[in-house]
C-alpha cells in the first residue's frame, strides 16, 4: 500500500491542474460567446493575428 | 456586455489600456469611443467575418468584435465616428444593424455573478470528483488506517470547498430564515452542513461511514441547476436590455438664441419647447406651437389613419411625427404624461398576476416541511428504540441527504433552459420566469390589430389599376419624401419596375404633401384637402396633375407574416380568438375577415380592452393577450400571460411576459405547444424524483442507507431528470 504515498498526491495534483485550467478559461472569457467560437473555427481568417488587409 | 472579447488580447489591450489611462489613441491623438451595434440577423461564420472585415475597413474604426451569442458587435472607434453611420453601412452591405445605447446595457455586473457561479460550480466539481475517487476506495473495502487516511484527505478537500461553493445556499437560506420563512435552500443548507459535520465527527472517531462525497455532489448538482437557471434569465435579461437600449429616450429642447440641445426626457419641464423632427416619436404631452405635420397615433389609439397637426393641436407622448418638423410646448412630461397615467392602470393589474405561484414553489412548499419532519421523527424514533445517539443521528442525517432535492433542484431549470433556448431560436424571448407555465394554461387569445396583426405599415393597393403616367409621376414625387405613404408607394412602384418621370423642382410642403414641375405642369402628391379631392374612406394619398381630377392611391395595412397560420393553428387547438382594437369598425372588420376572426370589437378605449380581458379572466378563461400599443398595456397586464412584438412601445414590452423578436407571428402556436410539453416534463421530473424518494426514504429510515446508496440515489435521479429535460429538445 506504500504506493499510495505517491498516487494520492499525483491524483490531487492532476485534479488541481484541471481546476487551474478551468480558472484560466474563466479568466480569459472563453464562455462569453459559445456560438461565435463554434463558428469562428470555420473562418479562413487567422484569429490570433489582426487581419492582414 | 463584458469587456471586449478577442482572441488577440494584445491588440485589444493596447487601445483599451490607453482609454482607461485617458491618454487617447496614439495613432491620431483622438480619444477612443466604444459603440455597440445590434445585429439581429447574423448566424454564421461568414457573417462574423463579413461584419468584422467590413467594419475594419471603415475610417476611424480601431477594432471590431462580433459576439454571435448575443448577436452584437462591439466596435472601438475614434471620437468623431457616429454609430448610425456604421449601422447604416452594415445594413447597406446586407447585415441588418441597429445602434444600441451602451448606458442601457448593464450586463457587466450580472455577468460577474454568472462567472462567480461558474467558478463555484467548477470548484465543487473538482472536489466532488477527487473525493469520489477516494470514497470508491473506501466503499470497495479499505479498512482501518487506510480508511481513516482517505476520510481525512476527503475532509481536507470537502471543508474548504463547502465553505466556498455552498455559500450561495447558506446566504439564501439565512436571508429566508431571518424573515421566518422556509425556502428550498434551508433543507439544502441543513443537509450539507449536517452531512459535513457528522462526517467530520465520524472521521475523528474512526467511524465507518462518511458522507463527504454526498455533501459535495449535493453542492455540485444543485449549483448546476442554479447556474442553468441563471443562464436562462441572463439571456432573457440581456435581450430585454437590448430592446430597451434600442430606443434612446431623448428630446430636442429649443433654447432661445442657441442651437437645440439633446436632453433626457426626464429633464423636461412644463412650459419648455421641444422640437420633434419627422420620423421621431413625440416625447411629451403638449401643444403644437409651430409647424404643420401629420401624426401617426396608432401606438396610442390603434387608429391606422394619420391625423393632421398644426399650431394649437394637442399631442401626446408616443405619437409619431410623420412629415414636417413641429415645435411643441410641454404640458406634461415624465411622470405626469399620458404614458405614465397608462402605467397606473398597469400597476393595478400587475399585482393580480404576481399571485401566481410557480410549480417549483408549490413543490418546495410541500417538500421542505415533509423532509424535516421525517428526519426529525426518524431521529426521535431511533433514540427511543435503541438509545444510541450517534446511530440515530447517522440515520437522521442519511435521511436528510438521501431526500435532498438534487433532482428537485434540477427538475425545473433543466427543462426551462432547454425550452426557452428553443423558443429563443424561434424568436420568442421569455422575460418572466413563470411565463412558460402560464402560457401552457392558455385557452383564449386576444389580439390587438394595428402593429400586432398588421405590420403597422401601409402597403399600396392594386398598383395595376393605375395609369403608367400617374405611377411614374407619383414615384418621382414620392421618392424624395420620408412620409410612410410616400415610402411605401416608392417601394411598390420600384418593385413593379416603374421608372420615375422627370419631375423638377420637387419640394415637400410639411403637413400637406409634395409638389413639383412636370412637362410645364404643376404636379402634387398629398392630402385630399390640399388638392381639393374628395377623400376616400381609407388611408390614401392623392395625385393631381395641373387641374386634372385627382387620382387616389389607396393603402391597406399589410398583415404581419405568419398571422393567418398562427390563427388557424390556434383555432385548430380549440382556443377562443378575439380581435379588439381602437380603430374604426370598417378597418377592424376588414382585417378580421382577412385573418378569419369572427369575434371582433372596434372603437375600444384602453380601459375597455383591459376590462374585456379581466372579464374573460373572471369567467375562468386563461387569456393570452397579444398587443403592442400603449392602449394595450393595461390589457397586457391584466391577461394571464401576454406577448408583445419587438416593435412595440417600451411600455408594452415591459408589461408583457414574452417578446416576439422576429417579424413573423407564426411561432405563436408552436410556443404554446412547447410550453405545454415543457410543463409536462417539469411535472414528470417531479414524479421521477418523488419515485426515487419513495424507495430511498424507507431504506434510510430503517437505517440501511450507506454513503454508497446515497451517492447512487443522488446521481441516478439527477441524471435521469436532466435526460428527461433534454427529451424536449428533440420534440
Amino acid at each position: 500500500m506504500n504506493v499510495l504515498v505517491y498516487l494520492i498526491p499525483i491524483s490531487l495534483l492532476l485534479g488541481a491542474l484541471g481546476l487551474a485550467a478551468f480558472f484560466w478559461t474563466l479568466k480569459t472569457e472563453q464562455y462569453d460567446d459559445p456560438d461565435g467560437d463554434g463558428q469562428r473555427i470555420l473562418s479562413d481568417r487567422w484569429d490570433d493575428n489582426p487581419p492582414e488587409e | 456586455m463584458a469587456a471586449p472579447i478577442s482572441a488577440c488580447p494584445a491588440c485589444d489591450a493596447a487601445p483599451l489600456a490607453e482609454e482607461q489611462a485617458g491618454k487617447g489613441y496614439r495613432g491620431n491623438g483622438m480619444e477612443a469611443k466604444r459603440i455597440m451595434l445590434s445585429l439581429p440577423q447574423i448566424y454564421c461564420a461568414a457573417c462574423i467575418a463579413g461584419v468584422e472585415r467590413g467594419l475594419a475597413k471603415q475610417d476611424g474604426v480601431r477594432s471590431a468584435r462580433v459576439n454571435l451569442t448575443l448577436k452584437r458587435a462591439v466596435v472601438d472607434v475614434d471620437q468623431d465616428v457616429e454609430a448610425q453611420t456604421l449601422a447604416d453601412y452594415l445594413t447597406g452591405i446586407g447585415f441588418e444593424a441597429y445602434e444600441l445605447d451602451p448606458g442601457q446595457l448593464k450586463a457587466t455586473a450580472t455577468d460577474k455573478h454568472g462567472k462567480d457561479l461558474l467558478m463555484r460550480l467548477g470548484v465543487s466539481g473538482f472536489a466532488m470528483m477527487n473525493v469520489m475517487l477516494l470514497s470508491v476506495a473506501v466503499w470497495s473495502g479499505a479498512t482501518d488506517a487506510t480508511r481513516d487516511l482517505f476520510h481525512w484527505i476527503s475532509a481536507g478537500i470537502a471543508i474548504p470547498t463547502v465553505g466556498f461553493s455552498s455559500q450561495v445556499f447558506f446566504k439564501s437560506a439565512w436571508s429566508a430564515l431571518r424573515v421566518r420563512r422556509l425556502n428550498m435552500d434551508v433543507p439544502i443548507s441543513l443537509a450539507i452542513l449536517l452531512a459535513l459535520g457528522m462526517s467530520i465527527y465520524e472521521t475523528m472517531h474512526s467511524g465507518k461511514h462518511a458522507y463527504f462525497d454526498a455533501a459535495l455532489s449535493l453542492t455540485f448538482f444543485l449549483l448546476a441547476g442554479r447556474y442553468l437557471d441563471y443562464r436562462t434569465r441572463a439571456v432573457a435579461r440581456s435581450a430585454a436590455e437590448e430592446l430597451a437600449a434600442l430606443e434612446v429616450p431623448r428630446a430636442l429642447r429649443v433654447v432661445a438664441g442657441q442651437a437645440d440641445e439633446q436632453v433626457p426626457v426626464s429633464e423636461l419641464e412644463p412650459g419648455q419647447i421641444v422640437r420633434v423632427v419627422p420620423g421621431s416619436r413625440v416625447p411629451v404631452d403638449g401643444i403644437v406651437t409651430g409647424g404643420e405635420s401629420e401624426l401617426d397615433r396608432s401606438l396610442l389609439t390603434g387608429e391606422s389613419l394619420p391625423v393632421a397637426a398644426s399650431p394649437d393641436s394637442i399631442v401626446s407622448a408616443g405619437e409619431v411625427n410623420l412629415t414636417g418638423p413641429l415645435t411643441v410646448r410641454v404640458t406634461a412630461a415624465g411622470r405626469d404624461s399620458s404614458l405614465h397615467r397608462m402605467a397606473d392602470l398597469v400597476a393595478i393589474a400587475e399585482t393580480a398576476r404576481n399571485r401566481y405561484t410557480s410549480l417549483a414553489d408549490k413543490a418546495a412548499a410541500v417538500y421542505a416541511p415533509v423532509v424535516h419532519i421525517l428526519s426529525f421523527a426518524a431521529f426521535l424514533f431511533w433514540v427511543w428504540y435503541s438509545g444510541d445517539w450517534r446511530m440515530s443521528m447517522n440515520i437522521a442525517v442519511a435521511t436528510l441527504i438521501i431526500t435532498c432535492p438534487c433532482a428537485l433542484g434540477l427538475a425545473v431549470p433543466a427543462v426551462t433552459t432547454a425550452a426557452s433556448g428553443r423558443l429563443f431560436k424561434q424568436g420568442m424571448l421569455l422575460k418572466s420566469a413563470t411565463a412558460m407555465e402560464r402560457l401552457a394554461e392558455v385557452d383564449h387569445v386576444v389580439f390587438d390589430k394595428t402593429g400586432t396583426l398588421t405590420e403597422g405599415k401601409p402597403a399600396l393597393d392594386a398598383l395595376a389599376r393605375h395609369k403608367d403616367r400617374d405611377l411614374q409621376v407619383a414615384l418621382a414625387l414620392a421618392e424624395g419624401s420620408s412620409h410612410p405613404l410616400a415610402q411605401s408607394l416608392t417601394q411598390a412602384a420600384r418593385a413593379a419596375g416603374v421608372h420615375p418621370a422627370e419631375v423638377s423642382q420637387v419640394t415637400e410642403v410639411p403637413g400637406k404633401g409634395i409638389e413639383g414641375q412636370w412637362t410645364g405642369k404643376t404636379v402634387r402628391l398629398g392630402r385630399a384637402e390640399w388638392l381639393g379631392a374628395n377623400a376616400v374612406g381609407q388611408t390614401a394619398t392623392y395625385l393631381s396633375i395641373s387641374g386634372a381630377k385627382p387620382v387616389a392611391f389607396t393603402f391597406t395595412d399589410a398583415l404581419r407574416p405568419g398571422v393567418e397560420e398562427a390563427i388557424t393553428a390556434l383555432k385548430a387547438k380549440g382556443m377562443g380568438v378575439t380581435l379588439i382594437s381602437g380603430d374604426v369598425p370598417a378597418a377592424v372588420a376588414d382585417i378580421a375577415g382577412r385573418v378569419g376572426i369572427e369575434d371582433w370589437q372596434a372603437d375600444t378605449l384602453p380601459e375597455d380592452k383591459a376590462e374585456f380581458v379581466a372579464r374573460l379572466g373572471k369567467s375562468g378563461r386563461k387569456v393570452l393577450m397579444v398587443g403592442d400599443g400603449l392602449n394595450d398595456t393595461a390589457a397586457l397586464a391584466a391577461a394571464h400571460v401576454s406577448i408583445s412584438p419587438a416593435s412595440a412601445l417600451e411600455a408594452a414590452r415591459v408589461v408583457s411576459d414574452i417578446v416576439l423578436l422576429g417579424k413573423s407571428m407564426e411561432p405563436l402556436a408552436g410556443a404554446i405547444d412547447m410550453s405545454k410539453s415543457a410543463t409536462r416534463r417539469i411535472k414528470e421530473n417531479f414524479a421521477i424524483s418523488a419515485g426515487y424518494n419513495l424507495i430511498a426514504i424507507p431504506v434510510a429510515l430503517l437505517g440501511f442507507a450507506t454513503p454508497l446508496a446515497a451517492a447512487l440515489a443522488m446521481s441516478t435521479s439527477s441524471v435521469s431528470v436532466s435526460l428527461n429535460a433534454l427529451r424536449l429538445k428533440k420534440g
